[in-house]
């Protein structure tokens, strides 16, 4: 009588949508009260408050796994009514680590076997669910027979089921696979196409197990009209053209005969799709595919704009014309409201970007980057570098218009983008030596522009123009403005760790016009007032700015400023004195021509893999434990561990740390004195060779390491520009500058250690393809000899068609043709070791088509 | 502050007042013409390979789940919060696919319900449209004309539908008149089995 009083579901749903409890103390009543009711015996009672959990479960996301042994009882009930729920249950919540699922088989295998069609469809959908390799295993038979049932609804079911048998149980392929392909041949729409999304499922998995059953693919490819089917059929060719060559030029035909017949546009889709992929060596498969694609592009409806944009992108790698072709509606897609839409024209125009376009194209791109919103924004930029920065800047010929773009980046408003543009300058910077003087320009009008500062993502950016400005101070034109704005008051705005590089690149400049000042006055004795003036003034300037740096909180800023102001301290006098005295044995003159020496020595681009190449001297023992070793003599050691950790330091070449240590020896050497400090740093050059970059005045292999970092202008004389291209040379005004690039050794061993687990996981699904294998050729034996006419017949025809084929092209088909036999004959090979057959039976794919 | 039941049951039969106006959830967008005009006025079954559908409502509830891949209860909630915070904000004119996750969400909006279906990267996007449509005529038509409380007070038979429709996350059956019969096959086997229970003699026999 439990059942008179207890809610159904729709009490429940109507009691939820009117409750004033809050949703969960609502549910957890509900739950208290369907933990009492699922106890019943009573099993309509019992499935009532599992339909209600399932709800629950399903639409407010209520653990239900508790219940999996009720969902048992309730399946187990003779009353169709139950059963459904149970089941529904079941294929809810189980899953594989459910412990309840051993004791499903018996109820899956008797309802398998039940005359009521529609318990069987139950469980076969609770089995395409829940299947495990143990399930699997022990209902492959039932499976098996209901395949060939002679009740339509319960056949199709059963297709739709194999997969996941096939999935979890290899060695279900060979009992069910017979059925499986008879199927094939069925005049029932239903059932071919469920059959037929087996086959491309299958054919995705593993192509090369599918192939020999191209013709009967082919055949219903023709005949058929009906468009799912053909949507499948066209997914499993182009799998298979993958693999077979050969089938491109069969089913081009019929793919085009599709593509201009149907309205379908799903379907003029899949053709598309298919042909750009894997039919892209035919011409006029692929030329009708753009023409299609160009009405896809031209509509209204924006999935098909999308589509037509995403067909494109699949096409551009091979053929690149059909993007060219349709270049104003990719722009134009790039204002396009879908933010989907835009990005895919993004990169369809990024794939065209070549040498000869890339300043159109980008100032395309960075005209849309400035009104977009901050997300599309940003997307832009960053394929604007990546891709300009491709191969050690490629296809960049004008580096002073692309040291400017990146200024130009820099004060887009959304621009979020400042670590790579910073990377990317300071990379030109030491790569290329002719854009120095516009870097330094571009750096200066970064370094004044007052909107930069207030954003911390640009602050990357500054950090780069203010190493650059000192590095390549020479190129400047004018010193005294740079420095004025390295010192300027809102630089307070920034974080300390670049401060400390500003005040170091103010350094770097006054060493810089001192050294100059210095020379000037040695060479002509009658020095003019003016220089002495400006001088003077530039120091005031640095003075002045650095000054209240000295007593900062930041020590690594606080230190640089007093370097500054010490060095200035010195200075000041003889600067003041050489104008009287003409004393050339002046300290400060010394200093600072010490100093530049240090500054001029040229960084340069480091090789990825450049500490992989060092190689380890004889008797070093890497592996070995020292930890012992601290024990016994850590008193011993201790005094010298200051020296012992330089040495083991490993110092990593990028970029940052080479302009730290830069820096470091810079202001290490300004605190001593200056002859005490130049032996200093010539000894600790000496010992340390390796890990200072080579350059022309110390001989490269001075340690016995491989000089696989030179600077700059080393390799200049080895890359030249390809002089057999004297049109390039023509087209552009000037020549591209040398850049500086490093082979990069360890890219092969990456696509090996690849390869190799692309052919472990190939491995993986080798059983499952084997048993197709063998099952297929078990299956052929009966029907071989009408096989063997049928292809014979397409065989001749083919033939035909290739005679009256030009000359010229006969010879690249003939080609071609070797390359099939050959593919097929690796296949003849595995299968003989495989299944002792009989020798026709492996003529079959040479048959093929 | 009091609250008003009544108040509160208005106002949420305001969204479904507002359904019946549009007469169907499928009215207002039949016009926008299928994909898959096809010569065949059925569809035919195939392989979606759909992954997981979700019926969320435009307040972001959800209607309906059914997953056909392995994902936990965590992993659900994640994933309903996250595409229905993607889906819901998208507007109106724009295209009906989301990339999320390496995967592809095809959604489309019905009065206030938004379909979405999940698929691989390099299915055909536009049979998953011709699909959800598909489902929406088979509501249709067993409801007369179906609104978002038909789904939400029958959610089992929006269920028991979808698994005549899908099979693994393959579409299995095209046409929509043989879907209907199964349905009300079914429906008539637990009527009559019902009955028999709600007969006296049946209470009396388990009583006794």
């Amino acid at each position: 009588m439990d059942n008179l009083f207890q809610r159904s579901l729709e009490d429940l749903i109507k009691g939820f949508r009117l409750q004033l409890l809050g949703d969960s103390s609502f549910i957890s009543r509900a739950l208290e009260e369907i933990r009492r009711e699922i106890k019943a015996t009573d099993l309509s009672t019992k499935s009532t408050a599992l339909h209600k959990l399932s709800y629950l479960a399903a639409i407010h996301g209520v653990d239900m796994s508790w219940a999996a042994f009720h969902a048992l009882e309730v399946v187990s009930s003779s009353r169709f009514h139950h059963k459904r729920i149970g089941y529904q249950a079941i294929t809810q919540s189980f899953h594989d680590q459910t412990s309840v699922l051993l004791l499903i088989t018996n109820q899956l295998r008797k309802d398998l076997n039940s005359v009521n069609e529609y318990e069987v469809s139950l469980a076969l959908e609770c089995l395409s669910r829940i299947g495990t390799r143990d399930l699997a295993r022990d209902l492959s038979p039932e499976v098996f027979t209901l395949l060939g049932s002679s009740k339509s609804f319960v056949r199709k079911k059963a297709t739709g089921v194999v997969l996941r048998v096939f999935d979890k149980y290899p060695d279900a392929v060979k009992v069910c696979f017979k059925r499986l392909v008879e199927n094939l041949e069925t005049s029932d729409p239903q059932i071919l196409s469920a059959v037929v999304g087996v086959f491309c499922e299958l054919a995705s998995k593993d192509p090369t197990s599918c192939l020999p059953l191209a013709p009967e693919f082919f055949k219903i490819l023709v005949d058929s009209r009906n468009n799912w089917v053909l949507i499948k059929l066209l997914k499993i060719f182009s799998k298979l053209a993958s693999v077979e060559p050969r089938l491109g030029r069969k089913v081009a035909e019929p793919i085009c005969e599709h593509m201009k017949r149907t309205v379908a546009k799903s379907l003029v889709f899949e053709c598309v799709r298919t042909v750009v992929s894997s039919l892209s060596d035919h011409e006029a498969a692929v030329k009708l595919a753009v023409a299609k694609i160009r009405e896809f592009l031209v509509e209204d409806d924006p999935n098909l704009k999308y589509l037509g944009l995403h067909a494109l992108s699949i096409a551009a790698p091979k053929h690149l014309w059909a993007v060219l072709e349709n270049k104003e509606a990719v722009v134009k897609a790039l204002s396009d409201e879908d933010p989907n839409v835009k990005l895919e024209a993004l990169h369809l125009l990024m794939a065209m970007v070549t040498e000869d376009n890339v300043s159109e194209i980008s100032r395309i791109l960075m005209n849309y980057a400035l009104k977009s919103d901050p997300l599309f924004c940003n997307e832009i930029i960053i394929s604007v570098l990546s891709v300009c920065s491709r191969n050690a800047y490629e296809i960049i010929v004008d580096f002073d218009w692309y040291v400017s773009l990146l200024g130009e980046m820099a004060r887009i408003p959304h621009c979020q983008r400042g670590e790579e543009i910073e990377h990317q300058l300071i990379d030109i910077g030491m790569r290329v030596r002719d854009a120095r003087p516009q870097l330094v320009r571009v750096s200066w009008a970064l370094l004044i522009d007052p909107a930069l500062l207030g954003n911390m993502f640009l602050h990357p950016i500054l950090s780069a123009a203010s190493w650059v400005s000192g590095e390549y101070v020479e190129f400047a034109k004018n010193p005294y403005e740079l420095v004025e704005a390295l010192v300027q008051p809102r630089t307070d705005l920034l974080p300390p760790y670049i401060r400390a590089i500003y005040i170091h690149s103010v350094f770097k400049v006054l060493v810089f016009c001192l050294r100059s000042y210095f020379s000037a006055q040695e060479s002509s004795s009658g020095s003019s007032s003016t220089v002495y003036e400006s001088i003077l003034n530039l120091v005031n300037v640095i003075e002045i700015g650095v000054w209240p740096l000295s007593g900062a909180y930041d020590v690594e800023v606080q230190e640089r400023a007093k370097n500054v102001l010490g060095f200035i301290g010195m200075a000041k006098q003889d600067i003041a004195k050489k104008v009287n005295l003409q004393d050339n044995e002046a300290e400060a003159c010394r200093v600072t021509a010490f100093m530049e020496d240090a500054f001029s020595e040229e960084l340069g681009p480091i090789s990825a893999n450049a500490r992989e190449k060092v190689c380890v001297p004889d008797g070093l023992e890497l592996e070995e434990n020292l930890g012992d070793l601290e024990e016994i003599c850590g008193k011993f050691l201790k005094p010298v561990e200051s020296d012992s950790v330089s040495c083991t330091d490993k110092i990593t070449f990028s970029v940052s740390n080479l302009r730290i240590r830069d820096q470091q020896e810079a202001s290490s050497s300004t605190s001593l004195p200056p002859k005490e400090s130049s032996s200093l740093l010539a000894e600790h050059r000496k010992r340390h060779g390796m890990y200072y970059l080579t350059s022309e005045k110390n001989d490269p292999d001075s340690n016995g390491t491989p000089n696989d970092y030179p600077p700059a202008n080393d390799l200049a004389s080895e890359i030249l520009l390809d002089p057999l291209d004297p049109k390039r040379k023509a087209k552009h005004r000037k020549s591209r500058p040398v850049v500086v690039k490093l082979d990069e050794g360890g890219e092969s061993r990456i696509t090996t250690s690849q390869a190799k687990t692309k052919q472990e996981s190939v491995t993986d699904d080798e059983s499952l393809s084997r048993d197709i294998q063998s099952a297929l050729l078990v299956n052929k034996k009966g029907k071989e000899r009408e096989k063997c006419e049928g292809n014979s017949n397409l065989v001749v025809q083919e033939e035909e068609t290739s005679r009256i084929e030009k000359p010229q092209n006969s010879e690249k088909k003939k080609k071609k043709k070797k390359n099939g036999e050959r593919t097929s004959g690796k296949h003849r090979s595995r299968r003989r070791s495989e299944v002792a057959s009989s020798s026709e039976q492996v003529e079959i794919p040479d048959l093929l088509l | 502050m009091s609250f008003d039941p009544m108040d509160r049951l208005m106002s949420l039969c305001v969204p479904s007042l507002n359904l019946r106006m549009h007469r169907s959830l499928i009215d207002s967008l039949e016009i926008q013409s299928c994909y898959l005009l096809s010569e065949h006025s059925c569809l035919a079954s195939g392989f979606g390979s759909i992954h997981f559908v979700l019926l969320v409502s435009r307040q972001g509830k959800v209607r309906l789940t059914k997953w056909y891949s392995p994902y936990t209860q965590k992993e659900r909630s994640k994933v309903i919060r996250e595409l229905s915070g993607v889906i819901l904000n998208r507007g109106p004119k724009l295209c009906n696919f989301v990339e999320w996750r390496g995967y592809k969400v095809v959604y489309k909006r019905y009065a206030s319900l938004y379909f979405c279906m999940c698929i691989d990267a390099e299915d055909n996007e536009l049979e998953v449209l011709e699909i959800i449509h598909h489902y929406v005529e088979i509501l249709d038509r067993y409801f007369g004309s179906v609104c978002e409380l038909d789904l939400i007070f029958n959610f089992h038979k929006a269920y028991y539908i979808l698994d005549e429709l899908l099979i693994a996350g393959e579409i299995q059956e095209s046409s929509k008149k043989t879907v209907a019969r199964i349905i009300s096959a079914q429906d008539e086997m637990v009527e009559a089995a019902k009955e028999e229970a709600g007969s006296i003699s049946y209470i009396i026999a388990q009583a006794s």
